[in-house]
């Protein structure tokens, strides 16, 4: 919860250097505590070591906030934490001087906690509210320029495309919860037998995968990512690329142990894995904007993910948890950078930036960098050894291994076009001019991709000549708890002239061709892209369309603004519901037991009931009064007759008073007029006649079934002994209830106030007038 | 005796009904007012009918002999009369306001927020 | 509504009205009354007051404005739960004194929440019928008229 707190404690405003300093440094003290707590972890971590907590929250429904750190939640954690804090210190420079700068730390740290719950999640229930308030943040966040239209449209679509999958996914944990008899993730990790025995357990997978491939971006609900770039760079950097989109790789990968190893979970990742790698490289290299460009081929990597965690052997669990962490080093370095030349030149279209090698040097060296791990050219990179963990899944998959091994070469050719895109493009060649003159980037804009582009270079260093580091045992455990055998990792950048060294090296020959003559091939492809007009995006726009329609319809259909009509509806549902029980549980059974009927009783019975026609057939308001004065005096006979003495004086006082306040207010009303027609009239007296038989045959049809009340011989025996009152009735009331009574009288106590409100405006409105 | 107070109630929940429908904004108060009676009385009904016997100790026992009115549902109705009371004064004088702003007494006339 | 007979009447009656609403209130917790009806007859003497003698004069009688009745018989109501609070026990437990007095019986927690309920009940009903009145008379018509 930390870092919420933190957030509304805004740095306060120094005068001297401090006050010019961007505030991201201060707030960025924050994340980097984190990051080096959860760095302390690693040790533990690393010798298998599973860190557990938990906190009651709803103990009656068995939902604890519990904590379950293994070697997967702290990959993620240490991402989360460790990118946010550069992402934190980029954002000061990016959004320097934005008025609601504030703000966006707040969500950008709102989002940080919800991300860091829903990887240390030990409980399922906790870990869904943290993945919705991940979608929560991630809405406010893509729509934080809240005055552009296209920003907010875009954040509704991703709002409404992961918070859809967050229901699907609900409904799975509550039936995992169900079948496997616990929220708690470290019992379902041993329940995985029976769960994927259960008839269930299809159902679950769906709604899983659902929720998963909604928040990850896979096909086909890839529209929604291109579109949030709407949100500013950090955002895109943070949550689009290294940690938001990674929550359903993380969802996936933390239930494969339990849901994974079955033919549907394996055929399902594994197809949608490769047609959104290959669609997302596809459409990245055709796009011209650079933020866009980074997004589709994010949506290919996230695709690469899915097709690893499906394929399922220890090798790809390997690949994907290495190539996780190296995603998320380049893809935040490269975002980061883009949205550096963007403030630097005023536009990210790359066919508008020329040479910018020159002016921009240190952004330059930190693309490069990040780009050549793209790329996966050179084995100094850790991109390299990304890579080719994945071509050693593929090759070694179980089955449709050469299939897989061509999507990925095609993929990864895309991925070289896109990296010379993005590093080759912009950089070189002559200085072309742009909407603001270019000019290096403050250091919170460069700090970010320089540190994430050189850790790449950094990773390989520990892992080639540090063996003995932390490192690879820190992996081997990630990659452990997503398979659920023990999975060893040995890391090498270099490994000889074999296989793998061929593909990679076709891989980038193939990609450097692609490059030179993209221009031509994108000609050559051009009437294939019409086929996006059938498209999702389309399919997404029509739904919604068609849901304003039903919508606008609905309501004009039931919103009609006519009170009578809304009163007729809520009474005939009611009447309808209760005959209807009332006929089938009980039939016409009125009893025949009844007590006598004494002379004196009858005449206020009907004199009560004359008065009731009184009052409704009536032209004269002063008649109805009357008549509602009798139909009170009367009821308060009938409590006198039947041992209510209390009832009987409040009745007559409260009876006398309304007459006086009735008597005051109807006054200024207007008579009585006939507003509705002969045939309206005839089908209400239908309706009322119909409910007061209703009601006659539930009240003897209740009359037969024998009491059982608990609660009066309980104050009839309590009341002398402890309550030391002989009036039953006021006992309850003021001692038994008193509570109730409480609330009844500062309810009365409202409504005076509210009279006396509404008569004191009116009568200032009179005096202005 | 009960069929006789079944009618009544029926009566008073039919009043109550046929005037909540009509498009008369003080009809629909009269409605409310009869509605209120009928549940009161309904509510009463359901403690059974003891004749005469109020639910009081006698002075010298510690709980109450023989026969008695349930008290329970009578102090449910006490408050709901008085509660009913405030209820009704709140809502003519809010009908009050209403006719002197909106200038009809016609639902129908009142489909929307503005006056 | 100026009647010679009522107001006169009235003079004699509300004493005496005023008398059985608190007989009502103290003996309500054994006998029939308490204070819903109690702070009702209270209520309805002080209207009938007003309504035959005039407004200004039920005002004078009663010294303070209604409204204050309700916010003091709201925090009389809730001090006789706290009581039961500060001696530890829970919120709105019924303490008693030993002493039996004629009439009230035991005193005790119970009975002045009663006069809570009976002073909020008052207030109410007067501030809402004392407000209607004050309208009435403004709106310069004295009487009700059968159209």
């Amino acid at each position: 919860m930390t870092p919420a707190i933190a957030s509304e404690q805004q740095p306060a405003n120094g005068k001297s250097w401090l006050h010019r300093l961007n505030p991201g440094w201060f707030v960025a003290l924050l994340p980097l505590s984190l990051t080096l707590f959860f760095a302390g972890l690693i040790c533990r971590v690393a010798a298998g070591e599973v860190i557990t907590g938990s906190y009651p929250w709803v103990p009656s429904l068995g939902v604890n906030l519990s904590f379950y750190i293994d070697g997967l939640s702290l990959v993620f954690a240490l991402l989360i934490s460790g990118i946010g804090t550069l992402v934190i210190i980029y954002a000061g420079g990016y959004l320097a001087g934005h008025p609601q700068l504030g703000r966006f730390y707040i969500y950008l740290l709102l989002f940080m906690t919800a991300m860091l719950g829903l990887v240390l999640s030990g409980n399922i229930i906790a870990l869904f509210v943290f993945w919705e308030l991940t979608s929560l943040s991630s809405y406010l966040l893509i729509g934080f320029n809240h005055s552009q239209p296209k920003a907010r449209a875009s954040a509704l679509q991703a709002l409404l495309i992961t918070g859809g999958g967050g229901l699907a996914l609900l409904a799975g944990l509550v039936l995992l919860g169900q079948v496997g008899g616990s929220w708690e993730l470290s019992t379902l990790l041993t329940q995985d037998i029976v769960i994927q025995n259960h008839p269930l357990y299809l159902p679950i997978v769906l709604l899983f995968l659902l929720g998963a491939f909604t928040k990850s971006a896979q096909f086909p609900f890839h529209i929604w990512l291109p579109n949030a770039m709407a949100a500013p760079t950090p955002v895109s950097a943070y949550l689009h690329s290294a940690t938001m989109v990674k929550a359903g790789i993380f969802l996936l990968a933390r239930f494969n142990p339990i849901l994974g190893n079955t033919p549907i979970w394996q055929c399902s990742l594994t197809a949608t894995g490769a047609v959104t790698m290959l669609l997302g490289a596809y459409l990245a290299w055709q796009q011209t904007d650079l933020k866009r460009i980074l997004a589709y081929s994010t949506i290919s990597a996230l695709g690469t993910l899915v097709l690893l965690l499906g394929v399922g052997t220890a090798i790809a669990v390997k690949a994907a948890v290495v190539f996780l962490i190296v995603h998320s080093l380049y893809k935040g370095a490269l975002f980061m950078a883009a949205g550096a030349i963007d403030h630097e030149t005023g536009t990210r279209d790359i066919n508008q930036l020329r040479g910018l090698r020159r002016v921009m040097p240190i952004t330059f060296v930190a693309v490069t960098l990040a780009a050549l791990s793209m790329a996966g050219a050179l084995p100094l990179f850790v991109g390299y050894i990304g890579k080719k963990l994945i071509y050693e899944a593929a090759l070694t998959a179980p089955s449709a291994a050469w299939l897989l091994t061509g999507s990925v070469l095609l993929t990864n050719t895309f991925t070289v076009v896109v990296a010379g895109l993005v590093a080759v493009r912009p950089f070189w060649g002559q200085l072309k001019p742009t909407p603001k003159p270019a000019h290096e980037a403050p250091l919170s804009l460069w700090l970010g991709p320089l540190l994430l582009a050189g850790l790449g270079l950094l990773l390989v260093g520990l892992l080639e000549f540090v063996p003995s580091s932390l490192l690879t045992p820190f992996l081997a455990t990630s990659a452990t708890a997503i398979a659920d055998e023990l999975v060893r990792v040995k890391l090498a950048a270099w490994s000889g002239v074999n296989a793998i060294f061929w593909l990679s090296l076709a891989t980038l020959l193939a990609g450097i061709g692609l490059y030179t003559g993209r221009n031509g091939l994108r000609r050559l492809l051009s009437p294939a892209n019409a086929l996006t007009a059938i498209g999702p995006e389309r399919i997404y726009e029509r739904t919604l369309a068609g849901l304003q329609i039903v919508a606008t319809g609905q309501t004009r259909l039931l919103q009609h603004g006519y009170l009578p009509l809304y009163l007729l509806t809520i009474v005939l549902t009611t009447a309808g519901l209760i005959g209807y029980t009332l006929l089938t549980r009980y039939g016409l059974n009125i009893g025949t037991h009844w007590s006598g009927v004494r002379m004196h009783e009858i005449t206020v019975a009907v004199v009560i009931l004359l008065a009731t026609i009184a009052a409704v057939v009536s032209k004269s308001r002063l008649a109805t009064i009357a008549a509602l004065g009798m139909i009170g005096y009367g009821l308060s006979l009938l409590f006198v007759f039947y041992g209510a003495p209390d009832l009987a004086m409040t009745q007559l006082a409260v009876e006398t008073l309304t007459v006086i306040i009735l008597a005051l207010t109807l006054y200024h009303l207007p008579r009585f007029s006939r507003l509705s027609s002969t045939a309206g009239r005839t089908r209400d007296a239908l309706v009322a006649l119909t409910v007061g038989g209703l009601v006659s045959v539930l009240v003897l049809t209740v009359l037969t079934v024998p009491m059982q009340s608990r609660l009066t011989p309980f104050f009839a025996e309590n009341s002398v002994t402890l309550a030391k009152g002989r009036n039953i009735v006021n006992v309850i009331l003021v001692d038994f209830r008193a509570l109730d009574t409480l609330g009844e009288i500062t309810v009365l106590a409202v409504a005076a106030i509210g009279i006396y409100a509404l008569l004191k405006q009116q009568k200032q409105n009179e005096q202005n007038e | 005796m009960e069929i006789v107070l079944a009618l009544v109630i029926g009566g008073l929940f039919a009043g109550g009904v046929y005037m909540l429908l009509r498009r008369n904004l003080v009809k629909l108060l009269v409605g409310l007012i009869l509605l209120g009676h009928g549940a009161n009385l309904l509510i009463f009904l359901m403690g059974r009918l003891i004749p005469g016997r109020p639910p009081l100790v006698p002075v010298d026992a510690t709980h109450p002999v023989g026969l008695f009115a349930d008290p329970l549902p009578q102090a449910l109705v006490l408050t709901a009369i008085v509660i009913g009371f405030g209820l009704q004064a709140f809502a003519l004088v809010l009908a009050r306001r209403l006719y002197q702003s909106a200038h009809t007494d016609d639902l129908d006339q009142l489909r929307t927020t503005e006056t | 509504m100026h009647s010679m007979i009522l107001s006169t009447a009235t003079r004699y009656l509300l004493p005496l009205l005023l008398m059985f609403s608190i007989f009502l209130l103290l003996r309500g917790h054994n006998e029939p009354g308490g204070g819903f009806t109690g702070g009702l007859v209270a209520a309805a003497a002080l209207v009938l007051y007003g309504l035959a003698l005039g407004l200004r004069s039920a005002r004078q009688l009663l010294g303070i404005d209604p409204r204050m009745l309700i916010y003091v018989g709201l925090l009389t109501a809730v001090v006789s739960g706290l009581l039961g609070l500060l001696s530890g026990q829970v919120f709105m437990t019924g303490l008693w004194s030993t002493q039996t007095l004629p009439v009230i019986g035991k005193l005790g927690t119970p009975l002045l929440f009663d006069v809570g309920v009976y002073l909020v009940v008052i207030g109410v009903t007067l501030t809402i019928i004392f407000a209607l009145m004050e309208n009435e008379t403004d709106s310069k018509t004295g009487s009700l008229k059968e159209e």
